[in-house]
């Protein structure tokens, strides 16, 4: 563990780390044009800007996993050339990545023990472990197997693992993303300590609210560049996400003409075991989404939201009556079927999910509405209605594109997503279920999807958003309800679904638990 | 200096198609060399090979002869493939085919049955085949067998059941204890289209294939569907398509086609069943649909090549003494490197100078 107070000292003197005019070319385009970043020690650094605007591969640099084309990095004011992870972590970098990178079905203490360099045995690595986790407040059993673990215990057992390699430099990429905001709450007490001890953290994010809370020092990256470096204390939320962002965002309204009528998507006492031996048993969920009003899903991630897409979609066959589309049992249905009873669906991974990638977006205008939407007669396929389908979502949604039909890989996300849900949209369904609607996608391309998923209410559909973004849902939704361990909540008005709430229901508390104190609601 | 294989953004068009042609370059480019290495002279040798069945009329009516077997077979292969669906096994298919359609001319040789005895025996040729691909097909869906070694290894039970049938129950008595049937009766073998050639009906047969496995693959649903379930598993089972039963479906449709091959090629230029009707067929065909770059005017194109490699590897057996064998080697060199340019389609090569500052300060 490193002395507070030398530390002190050597962040008034020089940075831990430079990055000097860092360029990542990718064949000619920029991932990284000329950016400029100084860590200090004892400092909360956040990296901020939309998905794509160079963050990972500015961090992958730092963490040696890529080359720069140009630029330098100086560690302690001595200039590094990193030709690997290994080099940084020898160096005293560490980095935990929002995609874990863990083995199932070995225990905590195996997983630790493979990402470390194995020098000291067994037992005495697994001392160590419990000791660094009891330290720091992350508590763990090196013992147990990380599939019965939850997303946050995976996450601490790789904090843990960068912590045993005792870095001076510690990078987070997006942390939060898949915690509650309670644990939430418990990792940012864990990065003070840290700060404290004086070790520098770069913090990779783009929630607002989090950096402004946590953070010292703020860099804010867009298309690549470096737009500024500031304290995000001082700026207020709307000043650092223009910044980020280049232009203001705008505002979601809600459509006006929303008449709540009859259920179109109910869900009775539906019970699934999953296909893969890892996957999440749903259990007893029953829930209805009336025409003409969003029902959100909150819930981390692996909780059961994809088996209930799937058990909704038709990918997953249920018992007949588990799933209901406007009043027909539709558990038996095959997709197709259920397309044509008027639902549609948006599942959240984009590319080899809600497209095939290396097929051009006529092709993937045909996907789903082959089964409904007039494109096919007598087994031909009608390439004219295909084509002006994407002619069609281009204009109303907005799809920028190189060329009129490209393939789809070669979108970017927020485009892609775009073309995406306004595929369905333009179907007007009678039932979209959409899962993730803006994951990834940049704040432009999330406002106008949110905006058409609350028009189409407004026309009268019935909307289910699956979403870990509790902001979104605060926006969009009218009721919201919470999935822990393949069950559902009992569903509330987005009114009296305050953050902490949520939060508790998405760790696994009981509604009844829950109830006393609401101080803010979430919309507010 | 490093060599990187770099992702392309869009898929090239232009290497698509130049793709086998680099191929095509690169295997004459080795084929030369082996040439040399066996001291014949490599020229002379390409000549022969690929230049002088070109220049008489006989050879040129024998290599769309061999052409039509190959085309047949390649443009059932290539919907499997597309579908990523591996049937291996198009030789056993085309033999069982062949064995079926047969029975029907052993059983009426010698009768007066009339002209429904070649189309009834085309049918049965088609649903041979089809019935012998589903071994495969069925053993995957439902036990998750691997079709490849299924269907491969069902190629050599094909081999021998004909094999009994033409040494025991279907052996022609006037035919001095060979092993093959009575030639077929005239109503039970494809007319020919020249007189005097063998030329024979089945190229007519090969073209129709090649343009309905086209219409089908461009313009209708089920070909979308065989694309998409190959391109993207997962956005197929989303789009609403089953995977198992476009397994089924493309085996039945290769089957078939094999099967109809197998038949027509017994009922035409061969005239009556024995061991040896395929001079490995099914396996060329392998290469014929990845040199096609599995396009059905593609595998028209890369049939006749591959018909012309048979050709002149009998053409130089003659003149220049080289191996027969050795049009193996070229058939095997050739998918090898199809298949390797292949990658050129979606990746870039790329030098990269790398400068690379000494390590200061390393820990």
């Amino acid at each position: 563990m490193l002395d507070p107070v030398s530390a002190k000292e050597a962040s008034a003197r020089a940075p831990l780390l430079q990055a000097i005019g860092i360029t990542k070319l990718y064949g000619n385009f920029p991932a990284n044009d000329a950016v400029s970043l100084d860590l200090y020690a004892g400092e909360i650094h956040a990296l901020l800007g939309e998905n794509g605007a160079g963050k990972s591969t500015l961090v992958k640099i730092i963490y040696g996993l890529i080359q720069p084309t140009e630029g330098e990095l100086r560690w302690k004011g001595e200039r590094i050339v990193l030709a690997g992870p290994s080099d940084a972590r020898a160096h005293g970098i560490g980095m935990v990545f929002q995609h874990f990178s863990l083995f199932d079905n070995l225990t905590v203490a195996e997983n630790v023990a493979l990402g470390l360099d194995g020098k000291e045995g067994f037992a005495a690595m697994s001392a160590r472990l419990a000791q660094v986790s009891r330290d720091y407040g992350l508590p763990l059993d090196p013992k147990r197997e990380v599939w019965r673990l939850s997303v946050g215990e995976r996450q601490r057992i790789e904090i843990v693992r960068m912590l045993m390699q005792n870095p001076q430099l510690l990078i987070l990429d997006e942390p939060t993303a898949v915690l509650t905001p309670q644990e939430a709450d418990q990792l940012f007490v864990v990065l003070e300590r840290l700060k404290i001890e004086g070790r520098a953290i770069l913090y990779i994010s783009h929630k607002l609210d989090e950096v402004k809370r946590l953070c010292d020092t703020a860099t804010i990256l867009r298309g690549g560049k470096k737009v500024a470096t500031c304290n995000p204390r001082a700026e207020t939320a709307s000043s650092l996400a223009r910044m980020m962002v280049g232009a203001d965002i705008g505002i979601v309204k809600a459509a006006t003409t929303r008449a709540t009528t009859v259920p179109r998507l109910a869900v009775q006492n539906l019970s699934l075991s999953p296909d893969d031996p890892h996957g999440v048993y749903l259990k007893d969920i029953t829930f209805e989404v009336k025409g003409g009003e969003i029902l959100g899903i909150a819930g981390v991630a692996g909780n059961g939201q994809d088996e209930l897409f799937a058990a909704l979609s038709g990918e997953q066959l249920t018992s007949d009556g588990a799933v209901v589309i406007e009043g027909a049992a539709a558990g038996h249905l095959s997709v197709t079927a259920r397309r044509r009873l008027g639902a549609a669906f948006v599942p959240e991974e984009r590319l080899g999910h809600g497209t095939a990638p290396r097929m051009k977006l006529s092709e993937n205008a045909l996907l789903t509405g082959h089964a409904a939407s007039h494109m096919v007669h007598y087994g031909f396929v009608d390439r004219p209605a295909t084509l002006a389908t994407v002619d069609r979502t281009t204009t109303a949604f907005d799809v920028r594109k190189a060329k009129r039909d490209p393939e789809a890989v070669s979108l970017s996300g927020g485009n892609l997503q775009k073309f995406i849900v306004g595929r369905e949209i333009l179907r007007e369904p009678g039932v979209l279920v959409v899962s993730q609607p803006t994951w990834g996608v940049d704040a432009g391309a999330a406002a106008v999807i949110r905006q058409a998923l609350l028009d189409l209410s407004g026309r009268g559909t019935a909307v289910l958003v699956i979403s870990q973004d509790l902001d979104e849902l605060a926006e969009i939704a009218d009721r919201i309800a919470v999935m822990f361990h393949g069950r559902l909540s009992e569903t509330m008005s987005a009114r009296e679904a305050t953050r902490e709430k949520l939060g508790l229901l998405m760790g696994g508390a009981s509604a009844a638990a829950t109830e006393p104190e609401a101080a803010h609601a979430i919309g507010a | 200096m490093q060599l990187v294989l770099e992702k392309r953004a869009e898929r090239s068009a232009y290497i698509a198609v130049a793709s086998p042609l680099i191929a095509i370059a690169l295997t004459l480019i080795t084929m030369s060399i082996l040439f040399a290495i066996l001291g014949k002279n490599p020229v002379m040798a390409l000549y022969v090979y690929f230049v002088e069945p070109l220049t008489d009329l006989f050879t040129l009516q024998e290599i769309v002869v061999k052409a039509t077997p190959l085309v047949m077979i390649a443009i059932g292969l290539s919907l499997c493939y597309i579908a990523n669906v591996w049937n291996i096994g198009a030789e056993g298919q085309f033999l069982f085919g062949a064995v079926c359609g047969s029975w029907l001319a052993v059983v009426t040789n010698g009768t007066d049955a009339g002209p429904w005895v070649l189309p009834a025996m085309l049918v049965m040729g088609a649903i041979g085949g089809a019935a012998y691909a589903m071994i495969p097909a069925l053993c995957k869906v439902r036990f998750g067998a691997s079709e490849i070694l299924v269907s491969l290894m069902l190629v050599y039970v094909a081999d021998l059941i004909m094999d009994y049938l033409v040494r025991g129950p279907w052996r022609d008595p006037q035919g001095m204890n060979f092993p093959t049937t009575a030639a077929f009766d005239p109503v039970a073998t494809v007319p020919t289209l020249v007189e005097g050639s063998r030329l024979h009906a089945g190229a007519i047969v090969a073209l129709i294939v090649v343009m309905l496995a086209a219409v089908m693959l461009g313009r209708t649903i089920k070909g979308f569907e065989i694309r998409v379930v190959g391109a993207a598993p997962r956005a197929a089972r989303f789009a609403g398509f089953n995977s198992k039963q476009l397994v089924l479906f493309t085996f039945a449709v290769s089957g078939a086609l094999a099967g109809l091959a197998g038949i027509i090629e017994v009922a035409g230029p061969v005239g009556l069943l024995q061991p040896g009707i395929s001079p490995g067929y099914g396996f060329t065909a392998i290469i014929v649909a990845f040199l096609g770059r599995l396009n059905p005017v593609g595998i028209l194109v890369a049939g006749l090549f591959l018909a012309l490699t048979f050709i002149g590897g009998e053409g130089a057996q003659i003149s220049m003494k080289i191996p027969l064998d050795l049009t193996k080697v070229f058939q095997g060199i050739l998918l090898f490197y199809v298949l390797a340019c292949d990658s050129l389609i979606l990746y870039r090569i790329r030098f990269i100078r790398t400068f690379r500052a000494p390590v200061q300060g390393a820990a």
